[in-house]
């Protein structure tokens, strides 16, 4: 145990849990708008977010990028990595209901059809990836170098960490705003409270559901973007233990409540950081379930609460 | 609309013949079914005979130009082990567990370091005891030794999940199963990343002088999986016709009406969580003894969902129905090694074909299959 | 489940005995559920205010009250799915607050649903079976092994009534085998719950579609099949909320007769129900609630004549009465 290193250099580490966290948030949020909404676990998004990675991956090198590019260039290559990361990721998800979800809720199937069609879909498209682009990971180009913005104190921060946070932060705001303010998001509140009433008010219900879809898989393809800043790199099953911190940040701040899932997915971060420094990453996993587990046996539906329907609180 | 009525009739076309073949052997008197049950256990010991090309010709890498038609068979019996146990958990008492993977990885490891010379467990005892370099706890031994550790396993992770509710129990499952992975991985006792070699079988550490469970020849391996999975198919049985079979079927329907009266849920969830526990337990345990060695790379989440997939592919609730599911996704991606690339792209589409087109399961449990249909019927057809 | 076929429907009657929890009771003003000085809150909300009445063993005592009066309130205080904010419960002299569910059924308090809730995948017979739970004393262990045999009575004995050579053979082995053995434990729990469980569908009329998966039955008969699953519990008092819900006059006309042939079995009945013609024809006593609080107690003659009870059900203002 290492307790010097964490100690010594709290802030640090803190900031930097802050950064990882942002990601985990990001992707939770996905996991927490469907859940809210239909109560199901959309297994899917993981892949989702997958896409998102391998699509910076194609777009940059499809503009040319390359290490530490000039500051125009680097604005267009995270304006265009942004764009189309979020368009593949959030157009990934909504074909994901349509062509599964869809027919399935028709059969008014019970929710461990759902677990297991969406667990297919996500072998699916995790091997068809790993067949195309192999399955070793695949690197991306460092477009933008690490570099200590400021210090306060003895901690170093960096612009991917400010980056990371603030970009987490604006698009939670967003979100926010849009859910609770606009007339989508009170259609999205409508069906999340009760779905047959809402249908009966005049809310498309399936609309409504293509829009959560498609809000999940714009953020997660902003976090995907962020991911590559963050790591340089990605590989076909890259979703998979992604995917699995991220609902496990939705579960932590409390499944279906937006906020909740920033919350979640903050402290993960910040606690696997926190667990890597301790004990030199071997147990940053473990960490995190443990939390989850001790977090839930105290308060069973989350830090803040479950459901989306009552998001204001 | 037209879709969703002809849809409608392909499904209730495709229940009813099975459902039919099911309620005509149901309806035989009991002595033929008995027969009938017989014989179809005798074909099972069989099996490992049987020279079908094509069907029964599997490749492997261990022999050059070698069929390992019985060695997929000892697989597809510890799958079936395996699927009947997590049937109990899924099917009967409705808790979703993803993180079965993890009961089978402690079983493996029971043995593993209890009976394995090479194991630091052992050989911290032989030092402690001052006993002889070659000596290790007896496979014999190992094995109760594996299902109680598997099954105090499962009380522990239940007794604090199993109040939570469903999804969430999901997830906490799945985090398990890893955490296991990773404990194992990580620390010194369990002999780290490189795994644990020279586990033995009936006969004691591997080697070319083992008369009957040897290295070569799977069909001992084969007919002992297939005995425990008899035996364990007939110890299930006698649950799910019981008191205890009831309750969780109770549970799982409604659990606040189930406690009003008078079972008490918790009780019931924590024993189906150790009897899952337990034939995870044996199975893994079957498995590492076959293997001779294992490592914690085996035994990752991908394969917990495996196991599920498994259960509800089969029709969850039914073990005949589990064993199929379970003999199918074993079986088929050795059929089809030639394109081992392509298999697991090919095992997602199927996952996804079958729940979309037949979400009860190949062979659905009678009254599940009933309750897709009724609940099909309630949707209005316009929608 | 056992070869036994309950589509037998014979006209004897069923055996009471067999039903019955204990013997007849006299009927003696002995207190069997107190609620004493009840009151709940929901945040700023009161939903039952300073509410105190007792039930006396084997009376049917029923709680009426307008919509919204605290009726289904009162009755989830009373079965401990409620803590009440202030006040106690006691049931044959024990707190009922605080302890779980099944726990409160094993005191003797059974209940049904307003809404029903049976276990719609399975049939009929199992969903009795499952009220026989806490009559079992084997478990797990006693099903899996089944070692612990006892020397039964010659009427427990397996037949031996085939006509086929083969069959009749292992028939005879296996009667052999309970003769020298016994049979276990287990089974004769299993075989006696099972009797109890057709016994009780009997008793309230749905014997024939014992095999029936219970989400298929007919409406009337889930109602009957929930209190046949009550009773299964074997409970001193039975709680029916809204059991007529959704009937018709012949239908509430049956459910009356069922009510009273009930009780004289010796079982204590509260009764919620909305329809008044129902509950004054059956009930001893009954508590009228209003708003929370209770307005009225006393035997279905005097409240009738009550004049807040009147003003309660017809929207008046009590004082104008």
């Amino acid at each position: 145990m290492n307790f010097d290193e964490l100690f010594g250099h709290l802030g640090q580490h803190t900031v930097d849990g802050l950064a990882k966290g942002s990601i985990y948030a990001l992707v939770a949020l996905g996991y927490t708008l469907v859940y809210g909404v239909l109560k199901l676990i959309n297994f899917a998004h993981s892949e989702v977010f997958m896409v998102g990675t391998f699509t910076v991956v194609g777009v940059w090198s499809l503009l040319g990028a390359t290490d530490s590019p000039p500051l125009g260039t680097l604005l267009l290559l995270l304006a265009a990595g942004l764009l189309a990361a979020a368009l593949a990721s959030g157009l990934t998800a909504v074909a994901v209901e349509r062509i599964a979800y869809r027919r399935l809720r028709r059969m008014n199937a019970p929710p461990l059809i759902f677990l297991i069609t969406a667990i297919g879909l996500s072998l699916v498209m995790s091997e068809a990836f790993g067949l195309w682009q192999g399955r070793l990971v695949v690197g991306i180009p460092t477009v933008l170098e690490r570099d200590v913005v400021f210090s306060i104190g003895g901690t170093d921060v960096t612009n991917t960490q400010i980056i990371t946070v603030v970009a987490a932060l604006v698009m939670m705001a967003g979100l926010d705003v849009f859910i609770n303010r606009t007339r989508y998001g009170r259609g999205v509140r409508a069906v999340a409270q009760n779905p047959d009433t809402a249908a009966l008010m005049g809310v498309n219900k399936d609309r409504v559901i293509a829009l959560i879809f498609l809000l999940g898989g714009l953020l997660a393809g902003a976090a995907a973007l962020l991911y590559a800043l963050r790591y340089g790199n990605t590989r076909f099953n890259v979703g998979f233990l992604l995917g699995l911190k991220a609902f496990t940040a939705a579960v932590l701040g409390g499944i279906g409540n937006l906020r909740g899932a920033l919350l979640g997915g903050l402290l993960l971060g910040v606690v696997e950081v926190y667990a890597a420094t301790l004990t030199q990453s071997n147990w940053e996993d473990v960490a995190a379930f443990v939390v989850l587990v001790v977090v839930l046996l105290f308060r069973p539906t989350g830090l803040l609460g479950e459901s989306l329907g009552r998001a204001r609180a | 609309m037209t879709t969703t009525t002809s849809r409608k009739r392909l499904l209730n076309g495709l229940s009813d013949a099975t459902g039919g073949i099911g309620d005509r052997f149901r309806a035989l008197p009991k002595w033929q079914r008995g027969l009938a049950f017989l014989a179809f256990v005798a074909f099972l010991y069989y099996l490992p005979l049987l020279g079908i090309p094509g069907l029964t010709w599997l490749r492997t890498d261990s022999i050059e130009g070698g069929n390992n038609w019985a060695g997929v068979l000892f697989v597809c019996a510890v799958y079936v082990l395996i699927a009947i146990g997590l049937n109990v958990v899924i099917g009967l008492a409705g808790l979703l567990d993803l993180g079965y993977v993890g009961f089978f990885a402690v079983g493996a490891y029971s043995v593993a370091l209890f009976g394995s010379t090479q194991s630091p467990v052992v050989k911290a005892l032989q030092e402690r005891f001052d006993l002889p370099q070659g000596w290790a706890v007896a496979w014999a031994i190992c094995i109760p030794i594996a299902i109680a550790i598997a099954m105090i396993s499962g009380v522990l992770l239940g007794w604090p999940t199993l109040r939570l509710r469903g999804d969430y129990l999901a997830i906490v499952t799945l985090g398990f199963g890893e955490i296991i992975r990773i404990v194992v991985r990580n620390v010194s006792w369990s002999g780290g990343p490189h795994g644990v070699a020279a586990i033995p079988g009936p006969e004691g550490a591997p080697s070319a002088d083992n008369q009957v469970f040897g290295l070569i020849d799977a069909k001992p391996w084969y007919w002992l999986a297939l005995t425990v999975v008899l035996l364990l198919v007939l110890a299930v049985r006698r649950l799910e016709n019981s008191r205890v079979g009831r309750a969780w079927l109770a549970v799982r329907e409604d659990e606040d009406a189930a406690a009003v009266m008078g079972v008490y849920p918790f009780k019931y969830k924590l024993w189906a969580f150790a009897i899952g526990a337990a034939l995870g337990g044996i199975s893994g345990a079957l498995f590492a003894s076959r293997q001779g060695f294992i490592e914690p790379n085996q035994f990752n989440a991908q394969l917990s969902i495996l196991f599920v997939a498994m259960v509800v592919v089969g029709g969850a609730g039914n073990m005949a129905g589990v064993a199929l599911g379970a003999f199918l996704l074993a079986y088929l991606p050795e059929r089809f090694r030639d394109f081992a690339e392509w298999r697991f792209l090919v095992f997602g589409l199927a996952l996804v074909l079958v729940m979309l087109l037949r979400p009860q399961g190949l062979i659905p449990s009678r009254r599940r299959a009933r309750e897709l249909k009724d609940r099909a019927e309630e949707v209005p057809a316009s929608v | 489940m056992s070869d036994q076929n309950p589509d037998v429907t014979s006209e004897e009657t069923p055996d009471l005995d067999e039903i019955r929890s204990s013997g007849p009771v006299p009927r003696q003003r002995e207190v069997l559920l107190d609620v004493d000085h009840v009151t709940l809150r929901f945040g700023g909300v009161t939903a039952l205010d300073d509410v105190s009445f007792s039930l006396y063993r084997g009376e049917i005592l029923g709680l009426i009250g307008p919509n919204g009066a605290g009726k289904t309130t009162c009755f989830n205080v009373m079965t401990g799915v409620y803590r009440p904010t202030s006040g106690a419960v006691r049931f044959a002299g024990q707190k009922v607050t605080g302890r779980k569910p099944h726990q409160i059924n094993r005191m003797g308090i059974a209940r049904t649903f307003q809404n029903i809730r049976l276990f719609p995948e399975m049939t009929a017979l199992e969903n009795v079976m499952v009220g026989t739970d806490s009559q079992h004393h084997t478990s797990v262990m006693g099903a899996l092994f089944r070692l612990y045999r006892k020397k039964v009575k010659p009427h427990e004995l397996p037949v031996v009534d085939s006509t086929n050579g083969a069959v009749r053979i292992w028939q005879q082995v296996r009667l052999g085998c309970a003769k020298v053995f016994g049979i276990s434990r287990h089974t004769l729990e299993e075989r006696a719950g099972e009797r109890k469980a057709l016994e009780l569908l009997k008793f309230v009329g749905i014997v024939g579609r014992a095999n029936e998966l219970a989400r298929n039955l007919p409406y009337g008969d889930q109602r009957r099949l929930e209190i046949a699953r009550a009773l299964a519990t074997e409970p001193k008092l039975l709680c029916l909320d809204e059991p007529a819900a959704g009937f018709n006059p012949a239908e509430k006309e049956e459910l009356n007769q069922l009510i009273r042939r009930i009780r004289d079995l010796g079982y204590t009945v509260l009764l919620i129900e909305h329809d008044m013609r129902l509950v004054m024809g059956v009930t001893d006593r009954i508590v009228v609630l209003e708003f929370g609080k209770k307005i009225a107690e006393g035997t279905p003659a005097e409240v009738r004549d009550n004049p807040k009870v009147i003003a309660a059900y017809l929207g008046e203002p009590a004082d104008a009465a």
